[in-house]
């Protein structure tokens, strides 16, 4: 078994619409930020998994974000693996 | 024949035993049932009360979905059992695929705490069969993420099968096309954000909610 840690980004799917994200982007120009655009707000998460090969880990996580972590109606996952040496 | 509800207490539900007490107002008999059950034996219909089930951790209702009550509730709804979801028993009721779309952080990012106007848009559900249609109700409204939101062949489903069984008279929220509440397309389960338990009493400064809620008992008496 190797042991691959796991960075889970969640983000709202590109047309639904991302309130905090949109509250962020107005709040920046008062604060002297200019030309920021495109502010979106999600969530990360970090863990460990055991598995045989990198294949069947990102299977398992995919599996996991599909039923657990990511409401699929309004939510993607972008998911990054790196083997623990 | 008296009908008798269970309402399904998750840690950090809140708003069961006023569920309780506006159904027995109304000559039902209700009882509240412990997430950690999984059994609904000798119940005729199910309330998914409002609050923070399971801390609303992650997302509300992620959590409560996974609950061992819930399989049964799933299986009992299938059956083609009343099941009301409440505001968090709404989120819980997506969450766990018994009714589409889902709720997200309302349009505002504000927590809303008020009293609105619903309208009936249609009888044919478990929670407005009592009710008349075009009939505006006066419900309380107590969430945070309660921005009703599907994807277009969703919308147009719900549209076309009459399954938008209350609307916002004033938006509140964002919720696409003013929708307050959903059935499914069997029309036994039934999800709202509005509360109709708490329009109960005029001490309250509503009775509306009996209305709802007699549509339940009705329904759950078959």
């Amino acid at each position: 078994m190797r042991t691959y840690d796991v960075l889970v980004e969640v983000s709202l799917r590109p047309g639904i619409a991302d309130p905090q994200g949109a509250t962020i982007e107005r709040a920046l120009p008062a604060l002297g930020f200019e030309g920021v655009s495109g502010v979106r707000v999600g969530k990360a998460m970090r863990f460990a998994i055991e598995a045989t090969d990198e294949p069947a880990a990102r299977g398992a996580v995919e599996e996991l974000c599909k039923r657990f972590l990511t409401n699929p109606v309004i939510e993607d996952a972008r998911i990054e693996l790196t083997e623990r040496s | 024949m008296t009908a008798r509800v269970g309402v399904v207490l998750f840690p950090g539900s809140n708003c069961e035993h006023d569920a309780v007490e506006a159904l027995e107002q109304l000559g039902g008999k209700a009882e509240v049932v412990w997430h950690g059950s999984t059994s609904l034996d000798g119940f005729d219909a199910v309330v998914l009360p409002g609050g923070f089930a399971h801390g609303d951790y992650l997302r509300p209702g992620a959590i409560a979905r996974f609950s061992p009550i819930m399989s049964t509730v799933t299986e009992f709804a299938r059956a083609g059992g009343p099941v009301i979801g409440i505001c968090n028993g709404f989120q819980v009721l997506t969450e766990a695929g018994l009714l589409p779309g889902a709720l997200q952080k309302n349009r505002g990012l504000k927590f809303l705490c008020s009293t609105v106007d619903i309208r009936v848009e249609t009888t044919k559900s478990a929670l407005s069969c009592e009710a008349e249609a075009g009939a505006v109700l006066r419900i309380p409204i107590n969430h945070f993420e309660g921005n009703y939101t599907c994807d277009e062949r969703t919308l147009a489903e719900l549209r076309a099968e009459e399954r938008i069984v209350f609307r916002y008279v004033e938006n509140p929220n964002g919720s696409v096309d003013d929708i307050a509440g959903i059935c499914n397309s069997e029309r036994n389960v039934v999800g709202l954000m509005p509360h109709p338990e708490r329009a109960s009493d005029p001490l309250l400064g509503s009775t509306d909610g009996l209305t709802m809620l007699r549509s339940l008992l009705a329904a759950a008496r078959g």
